[in-house]
């Protein structure tokens, strides 16, 4: 998974030059995507969990694209998770229980959402941006909160009740519908977050997180930038709050909540913010060993969690992703 | 000679690795709690319950041996808890799902007992409708509307009050609490005067006191979350000169629990509450179950989340005994239909009907015996039903 961030300044290389390196398929992604097919074979018993480490994995991708690209750092972004997750379970609980369209919807109005409030994202940045997300977020908690006629409040959205997938595969017990619909969509959304990392768009994103003054000198429209890679990042994460509202035919307020927000951040920086694998490794690595830690001890698992949360931070500072390309780097230039 | 010995080895290994399987059935329980975040303590009270009946009663029933398998969902979160609960019947093989602190949690895993046909006993989570969504499961501790409901009615007829002011949390349980209060409260003849919704957290409630005491109300209702807030509360109530002899101040038991009283000192002297247990309760069963508790867990008085998990239990190895040790969801619910017991908070039973609890609700006030609060029962109503799956019946 060495896709290393593509240095903005190659010497000796025209920018389509660097963009279309990008596109190309190294195998390391071709083995990583074939391996997301294991737990089928291999752990057949662990397929719940692998559905909701694929749809993490969204969510911390769609993080990514903000976050690690834009360099706009949020603290809120579980407002659209929880926005599409309720969204998708509302839709369901009124009687219309098809999964791919309300997925859709979810991700249309968590998208919505986004839109709305990039307007004010784009004008602030550091300490200001992350207040800002952080109020949103709250806001919306309460709002869910108090809305209980819609939300059912603390107790969480009942009567969520989803058709079978396509009309003939229904959720089961062992996870494998769930596992497959979340890995396909989070397939295609990833080829999606690829094709616009690797675009001139994608390229305006890092210009605007390595030097916001500079960009608009050359002539780069940041706001609107940052307000579309938000509004799609908005979206996104929608996608993969109505892919857990599906799932698990559940909504609870946590969905919208801070401690989601902050750990999906954490997820992001475990991996390596700015790398398209990052967030995705990142998922896998945390929601695996809170599995297993968890299951050692129910009550003192997070001391775990949080020693190796130190341990990466302190010797990867740049994520497991950003060790292993200094690691392969180190092992070129020495052979 | 190397060959042979590590096939004796190998041999003996292989029949180690047998042995437990062969020598013994087992039952396995799953127990889905949050043993870790904000709600950890009802976790570790409701743990020590089912460790204490098991160390009392031997961890083999009907000729089974019980296993606990224990999962934590770190706070409200139904999408943990399900997948906990499908991945405990699908790779763990349990028999029964139990624990259930919080009512998101028992809810989503409902759907997998009812869809996987597993018993499920709920130790806690008291939202009424949780026992509707699956046909296997039943609750051992308490519905809000049985405590609330019961209060109101109590508070109207013998409590010498015909106008009450209510103040709760502004939060499913809190609406919950309220609705139950003012219907029964109305229904036996009071008047609500006014009624204020405070925000779920918060740390300040004198402008809420304030209010309330400027109506000069008969007597206030209250519900707020359990921690910290009963005391604050109870601070604001003293410090606004609200005294609970003058207008009288009702609750639910966490109002007005252990360490609630420790917090509030003397401003809870006279608040009177409704609830289904307290360690003070003077029966013989329940001072041998405090001792008990108190001896193995550092000397902490049982609530009712411990109640909750010793209650479980009993209730998990008396549906086995009756069964003979099957342990499909259809003989276990079936004999768990209209058990009866006695607790350590007096006679129980299971609704043959909702597969809730039936109980009797103690109406107590705190008094200083003997130097410290305590919640004293005056009064009980006996056999009270959940009304709410009692009302869905009409």
């Amino acid at each position: 998974m060495a896709t290393a961030d593509t240095p903005i300044n190659a010497p000796g290389q025209t920018p389509h030059q660097i963009l279309a390196a990008g596109m190309r398929w190294r195998p390391i992604e071709i083995v990583f995507w074939l391996a997301a097919l294991l737990p089928f074979v291999v752990a057949p018993d662990y397929l719940v969990l692998a559905s909701q480490i694929a749809i993490t994995a969204l969510f911390a991708l769609s993080l990514d694209l903000i976050l690690g690209y834009a360099g706009i750092v949020s603290l809120g972004h579980a407002a659209f998770f929880g926005g599409g997750a309720y969204t998708a379970g509302i839709i369901a609980k009124a009687g219309w229980g098809e999964p791919l369209s309300g997925l859709l919807i979810a991700a249309i109005v968590a998208g919505i959402f986004g839109y709305a409030s990039s307007f004010i994202i784009a004008r602030f940045r550091h300490l200001t941006l992350i207040m800002m997300t952080l109020g949103l977020g709250l806001l919306l908690h309460e709002a869910a909160n108090s809305a209980g006629w819609l939300t059912g409040g603390s107790d969480g959205l009942q009567g969520v009740r989803m058709w079978p997938l396509l009309g003939t595969f229904s959720f089961d017990l062992w996870g494998k519908v769930a596992y497959t619909y979340s890995l396909v969509v989070l397939f295609l959304l990833f080829l999606v977050a690829r094709r616009l990392i690797n675009s001139p768009f994608g390229l305006a994103l890092r210009g605007i997180r390595e030097n916001p003054t500079r960009m608009p000198a050359i002539g780069a429209p940041n706001n609107a930038h940052i307000r579309k890679i938000y509004t799609i990042a908005a979206a996104m994460a929608g996608a993969a709050g109505a892919l857990l509202a599906q799932t698990t035919e559940t909504v609870s307020l946590e969905s919208l909540g801070f401690q989601r927000s902050a750990e999906i951040l954490v997820m992001l920086v475990l991996g390596g913010a700015g790398r398209l694998y990052g967030g995705l490794i990142g998922a896998l690595i945390f929601m695996v060993a809170r599995d297993q830690f968890s299951g050692i001890n129910p009550q003192y698992w997070y001391f775990w969690i949080g020693i190796l949360l130190v341990v990466v931070v302190m010797f990867l500072p740049n994520g497991v992703l950003g060790g292993l390309s200094r690691l392969t780097s180190l092992w070129r230039s020495r052979s | 000679m190397r060959a042979s010995h590590l096939l004796l080895a190998g041999i003996a290994a292989t029949a180690l690795g047998l042995t437990p399987v062969l020598a013994q059935e087992s039952v396995k329980i799953g127990v889905i709690m949050t043993y870790s975040g904000q709600f950890a303590d009802a976790a570790t009270q409701m743990d020590n319950g089912i460790k204490l009946y098991m160390k009392q009663h031997g961890d083999t029933v009907a000729g089974k041996k019980i296993e606990i398998i224990r999962k934590d969902t770190g706070g409200p979160a139904p999408d943990v808890a399900k997948r906990l609960a499908q991945e405990l019947v699908v790779r763990d093989k349990v028999d029964i799902l139990a624990g259930f602190v919080l009512t998101p949690n028992a809810m989503a895993a409902s759907d997998v007992s009812d869809q996987a046909k597993k018993f499920m006993v709920i130790m806690n989570a008291a939202t009424a409708i949780i026992t509707t969504k699956s046909n296997y499961s039943t609750r051992v501790s308490q519905t809000l509307p049985q405590v609330t409901e019961t209060l109101g009615k109590w508070a109207a007829t013998k409590g010498g009050v015909t106008k009450a002011y209510s103040m709760v949390s502004d939060y499913g349980p809190g609406h919950d609490a309220q609705g139950g209060f003012e219907r029964a409260f109305k229904a036996a003849g009071g008047e609500i005067v006014g009624a204020v919704r405070m925000p779920v957290a918060n740390p300040d409630f004198s402008a809420f006191v304030q209010r309330a005491k400027d109506l000069n109300p008969q007597s206030i209702f209250t519900f707020v979350p359990g921690g910290a807030q009963p005391a604050a509360l109870g601070k604001a109530f003293a410090e606004r000169g609200v005294n609970p002899k003058t207008i009288k101040i009702f609750g639910t038991g966490e109002v007005t629990d252990d360490a609630a009283l420790k917090n509030m000192g003397d401003a809870a002297l006279d608040i009177i509450t409704a609830w289904h247990y307290d360690h003070n309760h003077d029966s013989k069963l329940n001072k041998d179950f405090v001792a008990a508790y108190k001896k193995d867990f550092g000397g902490d008085n049982p609530n009712f989340f411990a109640l909750g998990g010793y209650d479980g239990m009993h209730l998990i190895y008396e549906t086995l005994k009756k069964t003979g040790g099957k342990a499909d969801g259809d003989s276990l619910i079936a004999a768990a239909k209209g058990l009866k017991w006695e607790s350590p908070r007096g006679p129980v039973s299971i609704d043959p009907e909702t597969r809730d609890i039936i109980q009797t609700i103690y109406i107590r006030r705190v008094e200083k015996v003997g130097g410290e609060l305590k919640n004293v029962e005056f009064d009980k109503i006996e056999n009270v039903k959940d009304p709410v799956k009692e009302a869905m019946k009409k």
